[in-house]
């Protein structure tokens, strides 16, 4: 079929098309064009951006020549230390979330105060992830001097700890399992709730008869979960993973707040922020971002290409 | 039997309500814990848990367990001592004093035999029992002193209002007038909170005026190049915030940019457009074509038609993209960080400031991090459904 020819009121003439997009290309292209050109120059320059990388090589050092600064990003101590929390916060935080979600949507459709319960699950989505690291540092609050069995224990999971008959816990500084997973928590407490009501729309558009069919014939709850609901929210599981995916590789208030990446907590976002502003080395920094780019492009690409399928389908 | 099914029914169903409320409590306890400090007078904060905001005060068990049998509970059973009687009490200054009086006698017998005696500790809780009781110690069980101190920025070991009573001004720092101090102290949340309504406004409103522009040439404007344009700014939705800092950052200090609105207004733009042009371009993509028609054969210009039409129509998908971008300024902390600092702190720069600088001062930290989150929570809970709508819409964004 040949397009219909643009109608009257779409023939402006090329200039004022232009006016109307104008400025917002402007912004664009100073914003989010140039700087991403510019990161990736800057990510072969050396320090203060004014020699190349190569520049800070010393002799009888390793050196990877004018990709140095990725040496220092792909090899260094901290950084290793960095990707292997973010492969942890990858593992548990998007199989924690994405998997309390559904557990959660699932439960809360069958109860009458389902829009109250749904809320309080998603009411820590409306608030900052540095509201949110204050309020779990005060839960996870260590006492100053736990040998002393006059200093108050007033966080709230070490009252509970010492209730059992245990010893307080520095949660946040023993490292590196439990102090990367008291961090994790935090991000899962925040997070379920977005999975949770996107997974839980999912579900409402899966046909209340094929269910009713299953069960008729005999299936067990917990088959018409695994074999029919699961299944057809696939699509939606996948999306769901990917957004989750993203949002970890990018965490950085949580630890900046609650550990400022001290204690072997630190992720590559911290750390990205800390070359840059601590150790003001504009090369490293801006080759820890493109490292971070690369790893969440090919996610972002891949979800917005299902989320598209989705709107599509709707 | 109808009754055995229903009961049937309604057994089968706890352990469902069992797991919802179960986690709802999970969800709600940390933040319960942090609106309760934040109500608390220092000394409990330090001194309990929150959670035992109202167990009887601290003391009064060893009270009943080593006095009571004696002095009873009012504390005036013992004729011609009464131990709530402020004076009297005003005389133990240290729990040392009130120690020195067990070994006492009165009327050739001892004040309490030496095994009965409380432990250093024991007697000191009960000390702070009696100033409580005798009204020596005026603490309230809750107070709004933490607000006002986090407001100001007050930091010391006091509070704002004593210092003040006591006529303690330090000028240029704090004159004791609340207002002012309030809106001018660089420490204080008072001041953060305005910058944050500074920052964001403009930064919620600008985005989404330029995307709208765009997003109505790109759907109701011929022009060359609309398709290939519009995939490449859609594909800028990919770029990541990290991305962007370092080079704008540069600008910024040779602009003398850095520690402005403008410079954060504009920031937030640019990273704002992709998603919102994308979001509002399918939405006016989507709306009829012929009302366009019609209102151009009756005369309507371009302009007209955009801010009579296709304005008011998406106003549904306005909401939800405002709130969007309205929450996401408000609660970052990155661009505040690189951009703003501590020249123009906002809430949540001062929060993190708070956090790193004075570890443990939980009644400040819970005031100042509640102060933050009222906005938020106040459009969660009147605008629940573009709330939700925004935020998941949002979610495919950078
Ligand atoms: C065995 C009973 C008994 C017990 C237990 C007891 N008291 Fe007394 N206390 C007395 C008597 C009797 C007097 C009054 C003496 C008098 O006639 O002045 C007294 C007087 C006092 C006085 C006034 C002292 C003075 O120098 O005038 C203080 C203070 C006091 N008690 C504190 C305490 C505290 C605190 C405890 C709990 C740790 C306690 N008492 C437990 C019997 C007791």
């Amino acid at each position: 079929m040949k397009k219909s020819a643009a109608p009257a009121i779409m023939r402006q003439g090329q200039l004022l098309p232009w006016i109307f997009v104008g400025p917002a290309l402007a912004i664009l292209i100073i914003y989010v064009a140039y700087p991403t050109f510019n990161t990736f120059l800057l990510s072969f320059q050396n320090a203060d951006s004014t020699q190349l990388a190569s520049a800070a090589c010393q002799p009888d050092q390793p050196c990877w020549g004018i990709l140095e600064n990725y040496r220092y990003a792909l090899t260094s101590k901290v950084m290793l230390t960095s990707f292997r929390n973010n492969a942890l916060w990858l593992i548990l935080m998007v199989s924690g979330t994405v998997s309390l979600g559904l557990f959660y949507a699932v439960l809360a459709d069958r109860v009458r105060y389902e829009p109250l319960a749904k809320a309080i699950i998603f009411l820590p989505m409306a608030i900052s992830f540095v509201g949110a690291g204050v309020i779990w540092k005060f839960v996870y609050a260590y006492p100053i001097n736990p040998n002393d069995p006059n200093v108050p224990v007033i966080g709230l999971l070490n009252a509970i700890v010492t209730a059992l008959g245990g010893k307080p816990v520095a949660w946040l500084s023993t490292g590196p399992w439990v102090n990367n997973i008291a961090l994790i928590v935090v991000g899962i407490w925040i997070w379920t709730g977005f999975c949770m009501t996107i997974l839980s729309a999912a579900l409402k558009g899966v046909p209340a008869e094929i269910l009713e069919a299953a069960r008729v014939d005999g299936a067990n709850e917990w088959m018409v979960f695994w074999k029919i609901m699961v299944p057809m929210i696939m699509p939606t599981i996948t999306v769901v993973i990917t957004t989750m995916t993203i949002n970890v590789l990018k965490v950085f208030d949580i630890v900046y707040v609650m550990t400022g990446g001290n204690y072997g907590t630190d992720v590559i976002a911290n750390r990205m922020y800390m070359e840059m502003y601590q150790h003001q080395d504009a090369g490293r920094s801006a080759a820890i971002a493109v490292i971070l780019v690369l790893a969440i492009i090919p996610v972002m690409l891949y979800n917005v290409r299902r989320f598209r399928e989705q709107e599509a389908i709707r | 039997m109808n009754n055995m099914v229903k009961l049937n029914n309604v057994l089968g169903r706890i352990p469902v309500h069992v797991a919802i409320i179960a986690m709802c409590v999970v969800w709600l306890l940390p933040a319960v814990g942090l609106l309760v400090t934040s109500f608390r007078p220092v000394q409990d904060v330090n001194e309990t848990g929150w959670w035992m905001v109202f167990a009887p005060p601290k003391g009064a068990a060893e009270y009943k367990q080593f006095c009571s049998p004696c002095h009873g509970s009012n504390g005036s059973k013992v004729a011609g001592v009464n131990l709530f009687d402020p004076d009297l009490v005003s005389k133990y200054r240290r729990s040392m004093y009130l120690a020195a009086t067990f070994s006492k006698e009165f009327d050739g017998k001892v004040h309490i035999e030496k095994d009965q005696w409380p432990n250093e500790q024991q007697t000191a809780n009960i000390l702070s029992y009696l100033r409580r009781e005798s009204g020596l110690d005026t603490r309230p069980r809750f107070t709004l002193s933490n607000y006002v101190d986090a407001l100001v920025g007050y930091r010391g070991r006091e509070t704002y209002r004593e210092e003040c009573a006591k006529g303690n001004i330090i000028p240029g720092e704090r004159t004791c007038n609340f207002i002012k101090d309030m809106t001018t102290s660089q420490t204080g949340m008072g001041r953060a909170f305005i910058n944050s309504l500074l920052v964001t406004i403009p930064a919620t409103i600008l985005p989404i005026l330029f995307a709208a522009f765009a997003a109505y040439a790109f759907s109701w404007l011929d022009f060359h190049g609309r398709q290939v344009l519009f995939a490449i700014l859609v594909g800028l939705q990919v770029v990541p915030l990290q991305m962007t800092l370092i080079p704008i950052y540069k600008i910024y200090t040779s602009l003398g940019l850095n520690g402005t609105f403008l410079g954060v207004w504009l920031f937030h733009t640019g990273f704002g457009l992709p998603y919102a042009i994308y979001l509002l371009r399918n939405f006016l993509g989507a709306l009829p074509r012929d009302l366009f028609e019609s209102a151009y054969l009756d005369g309507a210009s371009v302009w007209t038609a955009f801010f009579r039409l296709a304005i008011p129509l998406s106003v549904p998908a306005i909401a939800s993209l405002g709130i969007f971008q309205f929450l996401w300024v408000w609660n970052d902390l990155l661009v505040a960080l690189v951009f703003l600092g501590g020249t123009t702190p906002v809430m949540t720069y001062q929060i993190s400031n708070l956090v790193t600088s004075l570890g443990g001062g939980w009644h400040l930290l819970t005031a100042a991090a509640f102060l933050s989150m009222l906005l938020p929570m106040i459009v969660f809970f009147s605008l629940q459904r573009y709330f939700i709508r925004g935020i998941l819409a949002g979610s495919v964004k950078g």
